[in-house]
């Protein structure tokens, strides 16, 4: 078992006849994932690496029985390939997509809400199943299969964690980028809990990152609800106050969102925060007996 | 991006807000004139992208043009929280009866646009929500239809503002909505709102910051950016796609990746150092970003050591590991180096530096460890 993806899933890629919608396709398809179509308006009838190519998702969904698509077209365009995704009735988007406006995600969140599908993103690596399906743009490699199921706000830092894990000898169930954007489809709390009810996940490792409070909520969630160990890791203890950190969603504002204040929670629902990577995994080999 | 009150203020009018239009001026004797020419007592602000203006001693009041110049001449070139003052913004003074706070934020927690009002005007407003939260009142703006009339008069009756006066009020609250929304931003706030001696509102300072990602579609708003007011190194790294924040330290930090990025300045942290910036190169990580990145951080002179840290994932180490030689042989930096290569191809990669005399850190502890002992080695 896993989370999200599997063998199960059937990707579309919306955006494949871009660079790097094409680049991640081949990456994505080499990895064992089903890519079963892509969508470019005006594109169909062409195939790339061997995926045929429709104009339409609701196209795309019907001749094929896509259930999960990637997304990787300009900001500009982001929101309404979301959109286009949710109305065909794709269960899951990915969206790797950086600097959407802000407030053209609050009017996304709330349609994808609406909807009943899962928009993870945006501004996000993918996720990945070791072993089944990679929908992201993560070097598939540093993953192996195993009982840690990994969430983070974070792309590279993600890696790091995931490839200290792996060289401790502790694979992964799942691991979910759900993006370093202000407003993201999926927050901590939907994934801990997916995580808690997945039988193959034993561990649970959640990187975080200043501004916002998701990490907070996600502390309370885990003491009423999370049965499982968790172990964290936050980006940012040096971080000084009202300045973007690369990520929009990485600012601490309104004296919110600190990296102190985050640990100081995670701490007090008994999550122990650790200093590197590499303590990451060691917190987990304990956890795991 | 953050733009100054006064710009803030000319959004506002543009929705139909009465603001209380003032003169800006950059010498003491524009603001001489400016005061003579709005006649009585002014009030002279220093423009700049910080708040506690007033407290810094940034924001006072003349009563004539003499001491108007007087006052202007201490405030410019003034240093507020180290920021110069360039401008002023001289101001007619106002009879004030009442001061309100009116605010419009993205409520990242409810994923959506929050309206708040507060008859604790003119005070810090993150200050008021940490003594009484309970003087702070919200709205949440429907994310498809927008902020309705209703709300608005609702916060008007919790505010106890007399029924006379809340038409005036909700129609201000409404019009601070819609600039907030055309102008993409994620902070618009007039503080104080008042309520002037004749029963007239007023907004009489405002701030807007707008989101950076929405910049593209709102070209008008990016003229508004005060170079003057932003770091030179980082607007050349904005230039080059790197994300780049300047810091007090003197450990130069080139990363891939924002998360880890902040996680490298923490770990130099840890082992006792000072990192001098933060820096993303992006996720491409090209041979070319790396050069202009390794070009940014050592245009810093405080700058003592510098530590290279790339999970190559998308970008291969071996890419990484040439733009590196190229950009080294180009700056030929003085300072001792750290690199941590780890990823995709990395064998490839610490080869060709290997080759060329550099080694390569395993761990991202070890790569903190030895950059810190580097930059105090070469203090």
């Amino acid at each position: 078992m896993s989370i999200l993806v599997d063998r199960q899933t059937r990707l579309l890629v919306q955006g494949i006849t871009g660079r790097e919608g094409s680049f991640h396709t081949a990456q994505m398809i080499e990895y064992g994932t089903n890519v079963v179509a892509g969508v470019t308006p005006g594109g169909a009838g062409k195939t790339v690496h061997g995926v045929p190519v429709f104009n339409t998702v609701e196209e795309a969904v019907r001749e094929t029985g896509a259930n999960t698509s990637i997304i990787y077209v300009p900001a500009r365009f982001a929101p309404d390939a979301i959109y286009e995704a949710v109305d065909a009735g794709i269960a899951l988007v990915v969206c790797i997509t950086e600097n959407i406006p802000t407030l053209d995600m609050v009017k996304v969140y709330h349609h994808v809400k609406q909807s009943g599908s899962r928009l993870i993103g945006p501004n996000c690596p993918g996720l990945i199943t070791p072993g089944q399906a990679k929908v992201g743009i993560m070097p598939g490699y540093i993953h192996t299969p195993g009982p840690v199921g990994v969430v983070s706000r974070s792309g590279t830092l993600t890696y790091e964690v995931v490839h200290a894990l792996t060289q401790a000898g502790l694979g992964q169930s799942t691991a979910v980028g759900i993006g370093g954007d202000p407003i993201i489809g999926t927050s901590f709390v939907d994934v801990l809990g997916m995580f808690e009810a997945d039988p193959a996940t034993r561990a649970i490792v959640m990187i975080g990152e200043i501004g916002g409070t998701d990490e907070e909520k996600a502390a309370e969630y885990i003491k009423a609800h999370v049965t499982k160990p968790v172990v964290g890791f936050i980006a940012g203890r040096t971080a000084p106050p009202g300045k973007r950190m690369g990520h929009a969603g990485a600012i601490i504002s309104g004296g919110q969102g600190t990296a102190a204040e985050k640990i100081a929670a995670l701490n007090a629902a008994g999550v122990p925060v650790a200093e590197s990577a590499q303590q990451v995994a060691e917190l987990v080999r304990e956890a795991l007996g | 991006m953050n733009i100054h009150e006064y710009q803030a203020a000319e959004i506002l009018k543009g929705y139909g807000i009465p603001i209380n239009q003032g003169i800006v001026a950059t010498t003491p004797d524009e603001v001489a004139a400016a005061a003579g020419q709005l006649g009585g007592t002014v009030v002279v602000k220093a423009q700049v992208h910080t708040g506690g203006r007033g407290k810094a001693g940034g924001v006072k009041l003349a009563h004539s043009p003499e001491e108007a110049r007087e006052v202007g001449s201490r405030i410019l070139g003034m240093d507020i929280r180290g920021h110069t003052v360039h401008k002023v913004l001289v101001a007619p003074g106002v009879d004030i009866a009442r001061e309100y706070y009116l605010g419009v934020v993205i409520d990242r927690a409810a994923r959506g646009i929050t309206i708040m009002a507060s008859s604790a005007g003119g005070v810090d407003i993150e200050e008021v929500a940490r003594e009484t939260p309970e003087k702070i009142h919200r709205e949440a703006a429907n994310p498809f239809l927008g902020f309705h009339d209703y709300q608005a008069r609702r916060l008007a009756f919790k505010l106890g503002i007399e029924p006379d006066l809340v038409g005036g009020f909700a129609r201000i609250a409404r019009q601070l909505f819609e600039a907030f929304v055309q102008s993409d931003a994620s902070l618009a706030e007039i503080n104080p709102l008042v309520l002037t001696a004749d029963r007239t509102w007023l907004a009489l300072d405002s701030k807007i910051t707008i989101d950076d990602s929405a910049l593209v579609r709102h070209p008008d708003l990016e003229q508004l950016r005060d170079l003057q007011e932003e770091n030179a190194t980082e607007l050349e790294a904005r230039a080059a796609g790197i994300s780049f924040v300047k810091l007090d330290g003197n450990i130069g930090c080139v990363v891939n990746g924002a998360g880890l990025s902040m996680a490298t300045m923490d770990a130099i942290k840890h082992y006792g150092g000072e990192p001098a910036n933060f820096l993303d190169v992006g996720g491409g990580a090209s041979a070319e970003q790396v050069e202009k990145a390794l070009r940014l951080v050592l245009a810093d002179s405080n700058v003592r050591a510098v530590l290279i840290n790339i999970f190559g994932g998308i970008t291969r180490c071996d890419e990484v590991a040439r733009g590196l030689l190229a950009a080294m042989d180009a700056v030929k930096p003085t300072v001792p180096f750290v690199i941590r290569l780890v990823g995709t191809n990395q064998d490839e990669g610490r080869r060709i530096l290997a080759d060329a005399g550099i080694t390569v850190v395993d761990t991202m502890p070890e790569a903190a460890e030895r950059v810190v002992a580097a930059a105090s080695g070469a203090a």
